[in-house]
């Protein structure tokens, strides 16, 4: 059984964060240069830290699988990010992103993780305007906020319709100046294919150069993995195609668990998928319901009509019947499942009668064609673009997608798994946006785990480690890590099966899709465990890949990460089934309150609300690799203990 | 709908390429481009036939990954538009189109129409940044910004980093990334120290890398995805003319801790 102590500082919940940075030990200005750490992955997280490491004086060694550093997918992000800043004067603060995001949560984070977010959320700001980031402005030269994702105040920064890209090219920036001055040594075209241990720790990385096929080995005092989510083991998502999970399927394979893996996010507004050969669905902002109706007819046999011939009265605009107070800006999670169940209703919109109207008519008639047109233009464009439909004609269709996975390698309050010398920061770790993450708080958790958390605590961990004392490339677990990766890589282009491996993430996909999706429950996640042993076992003996190891090989890279998505499927679902609660973007249909409860009774919700089950389930279920994918993984539970905040029943109403 | 396909295979550097020509299964209109390339590799794939090597990631025209040349232009028919948001119902059934990568001698090849854009990442590296140090930025609003600067600043800052505008010109210039980069820090405030320092790393680098002269014809523009405009190019010039001007500053005599 591995330990999974959380190491949060005792203390009042506003004071644990300056106090840790005084206790963590530092490491001497003239003995920094001698420690070496990895960190695989530059999208925000990967890169803030590279660049933050390498101004305090360690030897940073950065890989990505991509061409450059500047393409990870933290790229795509359009909305913006959120920060306490208070600007708007409307009655925000550190405590109140702190309480927005616990809840947004649904109770299932880690409390004093999320309230340092929050505080660090001030600096990240003016860091980012610092590096020359264009946010959006006011006449009067100051910046710009709207409100985003059901939040009440306007705390959310943006720079058009990508600020993910605007500070992503801020991080890479940073990363740039620190490679030009040698600080950071950058690998591109770089993936890493195991993690290697000594001695219980993590002092390295087997990487394979995707150009040459060329297998090396790294060593360091620290590696950190900022490496991304692992929303791709649905096939469909608004993930970029190669986004992937390989990193941290292979260190949770070396021991590091793996922390809430159900934890998923399906975003409300993204283009219905049209047909078998789609790659990708494509995510439409969440800024377009500030001023879009979702609606769908309230009559099935309307739902062939075309929708200017449907007379108001016979439209259900859902989310303002069923959450009066945040109406079409209801959370994500609550979002995605209204649409599944006016859908599953048989009130569904399109050819394939998944989607719903999203329509802006109204504030076309309020506002006016051309303010529509300068706030959301763009959008308009893409949608037009992908579906040959006007939206300003007609409503715009829109369905929920897999757009983030919450959970990820779990990770205690110094952001270090529990491998010692493991750090884990951004979507790859599991720790700060609980059961649902809230909107423009991704690009907030990565820049934060960046910039400021891991450079803070990395520290304590070396000053624990004598850098003369790093294990070399030669020693054994380098060696046996090496051939790990060289018999995979073997085994893989060995094998003359039928099929190729892009037809088993499909069939993975759905899978996962009908049984770990939006709704689920014990019967569906057992058949789901079982078909995707199967698919595993099948995987194995049919899977065909051509090509060659010492060459450039597409082929070869996918082989290698479906066939851990599809170990990480089986995970997830065993994950979803222990779970008897429904929490956030976790719906299981058997936890639901139903007219008799006594909350229903007593008017405090609705029947058909989730139903999270405290007393059982508060907690982090971090799995632990039993040694072969085919035994059952081993339960660790962190219990979440909330010294502030009261746990309470999430209501949107 | 069904297409042909003129492709450019090429094991790699060091062997020569050629086209070849491969017929399409039945296909979508609302495919995109590279969705029908990925149906085309998996006939290829079920065949026995090594898939046709292209890059791509985000899919969604923001990860500047995508490339390709389709029939002549680089990013395909649609202006504004990168390869990854280009449908096939841009295309007829039985057309035939001529799939090439993105050519240039700083844009070595690495597979098919893979190819190699690290000299972008090198440029950047010469000097695209602010230096500011994690921990060191003033508030943000200390540091007012006047909208139409800023605004002008982000509309630079929209490239994504593809090389199409190479790949269009007939000198492989890199003018128009280079410019868009320079213009977006020079035009902010916070660039201001380092801006004639920065216009004239970059611009070194950038003939560095091979990277040829700009011929004014603006087939850059035309091609580029995010539609960054010719005049970021003339602002790049003008600030690396003052940064020949000024000359290097003077070297600091003695220092030291006191």
């Amino acid at each position: 059984m591995a330990t999974l102590n959380s190491n949060v500082p005792s203390g009042p919940l506003a004071e644990k964060w300056e106090h840790h940075k005084f206790y963590t030990k530092l490491i001497n200005p003239a003995n920094k240069r001698k420690y070496k750490i990895i960190v695989v992955g530059a999208g925000l997280a990967g890169a803030s830290a590279s660049a933050t490491l390498a101004e305090l004086g360690y030897e940073v060694h950065n890989f990505v699988f991509h061409d450059s550093p500047r393409r990870a997918h933290s790229v795509a992000a359009q909305g913006g990010i959120n920060a306490a800043k208070n600007y708007q004067n409307d009655g925000d603060s550190v405590h109140r992103l702190f309480y927005d995001t616990i809840k947004g949560g649904d109770f299932r984070a880690r409390e004093a993780n999320v309230h340092r977010l929050a505080e660090v959320s001030v600096n990240i700001i003016d860091q980012c305007a610092a590096q020359g980031v264009p946010f959006a402005r006011e006449y009067g030269g100051l910046l710009d906020n709207r409100s985003f994702g059901g939040a009440q105040v306007s705390r959310t920064f943006y720079a058009r319709g990508q600020t993910g890209q605007q500070l992503l090219l801020g991080a890479y920036s940073a990363l740039n100046r620190n490679i030009a001055n040698g600080g950071v040594k950058s690998y591109t075209h770089a993936e890493m294919l195991d993690l290697v241990v000594v001695d219980g720790h993590a002092k390295g990385i087997i990487v394979r150069d995707l150009q040459t096929g060329a297998i090396t080995r790294h060593n360091g005092d620290a590696v950190v993995l900022a490496t991304g989510g692992y929303g791709n083991v649905y096939n469909l998502s608004t993930y970029a195609r190669g986004a992937n999970v390989t990193a941290s399927w292979r260190a949770y394979k070396r021991g590091a668990c793996f922390g809430n893996p159900c934890y998923t996010q399906i975003h409300p507004t993204c283009i219905p998928v049209s047909g078998d050969y789609q790659s990708k669905l494509t995510l439409m902002s969440e800024s377009l319901r500030n001023d879009g109706r979702v609606w769908v007819p309230k009559r099935k046999e309307d739902c062939g009509k075309k929708p200017a011939d449907i007379a108001e009265g016979d439209r259900d605009y859902y989310l303002e019947r069923m959450y009066s107070a945040f109406g079409n800006l209801a959370p994500r999670d609550i979002a995605s499942r209204a649409a599944k169940t006016v859908c599953d209703e048989g009130r569904g919109v399109g050819e394939t009668g998944l989607g719903v109207y999203l329509d802006f008519s109204a504030a076309i008639q309020r506002l006016g064609e051309s303010k529509v047109r300068e706030r959301y233009g763009n959008l308009f464009a893409m949608y037009q673009e992908i579906t040959n439909e006007n939206a300003y004609q007609t409503p715009m269709r829109i369905y929920p997608a897999v757009h983030y996975t919450m959970g990820g390698l779990w990770v205690d309050y110094n952001l270090m798994s529990n491998v010692p010398g493991l750090f884990v920061l951004g979507e790859a770790n599991f720790s700060d946006h609980g059961a649902n993450r809230l909107g423009a708080s991704a690009l907030m958790q990565g820049l934060s785990d960046g910039y400021f958390v891991l450079p803070a605590t990395i520290s304590g961990y070396l000053s624990s480690q004598n850098p003369g004392k790093r294990p070399a490339t030669d020693s054994g677990s380098f060696k046996e890590a090496e051939e790990n990766v060289q018999t995979m890589t073997k085994r893989l282009l060995g094998n003359r099966g039928k099929r190729t491996p892009d037809s088993f993430h499909k069939e993975l996909g759905k899978l996962m899709w009908e049984h770990c999706g939006m709704a689920r429950t014990a019967p569906s996640l057992e058949k789901g465990i079982k078909a995707i042993g199967n698919l595993r076992e099948a995987y194995w003996k049919e899977v065909n890949v051509l090509g060659e190891s010492n060459d450039w090989n597409q082929s070869l890279e996918r082989a290698g990460r479906i066939a851990d998505f599809i170990e990480l499927g089986e995970l997830m679902c065993r994950d979803a089934l222990m779970r008897e609660e429904s929490c956030g973007g976790h719906f299981r249909e058997e936890y639901q309150y139903t007219p008799d409860d006594p909350e229903t009774k007593q008017g405090l919700v609705n029947p058909g609300d989730v139903k999270r089950r405290d007393d059982q389930f508060a907690f982090v279920a971090g799995w632990e690799y039993a040694g072969t994918p085919d035994k059952a993984p081993i339960l660790n539970k962190e219990p979440l203990v909330y010294e502030e905040v009261k746990m309470s029943t999430r209501s949107y109403k | 709908m069904k297409v042909t396909l003129k492709v450019w295979r090429q094991k790699n550097r060091n062997s020569p390429g050629s086209f070849k020509t491969y017929e399409s299964p039945e296909l979508n209109e609302n495919m995109s481009f590279l969705e029908m390339l990925d149906v085309v590799n998996e006939q290829l794939a079920n065949r026995g036939e090594e898939p046709i090597a292209f890059d791509h990631d985000c899919r969604e025209g923001i990860c500047g990954t995508c490339s390709l040349v389709i029939d002549g232009k680089p990013h395909g028919p649609h202006k504004g538009i990168a390869t990854c948001q280009t449908y096939m119902r841009s295309f007829k059934s039985g057309d035939e189109i001529v799939v090439e990568p993105f050519r240039a001698k700083a844009f070595p090849l690495v597979k098919d129409l893979v190819c190699d854009r690290k000299s972008f990442d090198r440029i950047q590296q010469a000097g695209g940044f602010i230096t500011v140090r994690t921990g060191a930025a003033p508030d943000a609003n200390s540091i007012p910004v006047p909208k139409p600067d800023s605004d002008l600043a982000m509309d630079a800052a929209q490239c994504i980093g593809c090389g199409a505008c190479v790949a269009a010109c007939k000198n492989a210039s890199a003018m128009l990334f280079v410019s868009a980069k320079i213009s977006h820090l020079g035009l902010m405030p916070q660039g201001q120290p380092e801006r004639y320092k920065r216009a004239k790393a970059m611009v070194e680098q950038m003939d560095e890398e091979g990277f040829g002269a700009c011929t004014v014809t603006g087939s850059c523009e035309a091609v580029c995805p995010k539609e960054i405009s010719l005049d970021f190019i003339a602002r790049m010039n003008r600030d690396y003319g003052v940064a020949l001007l000024k000359g290097d500053p003077k070297a600091i005599k003695g220092g030291g801790a006191g």
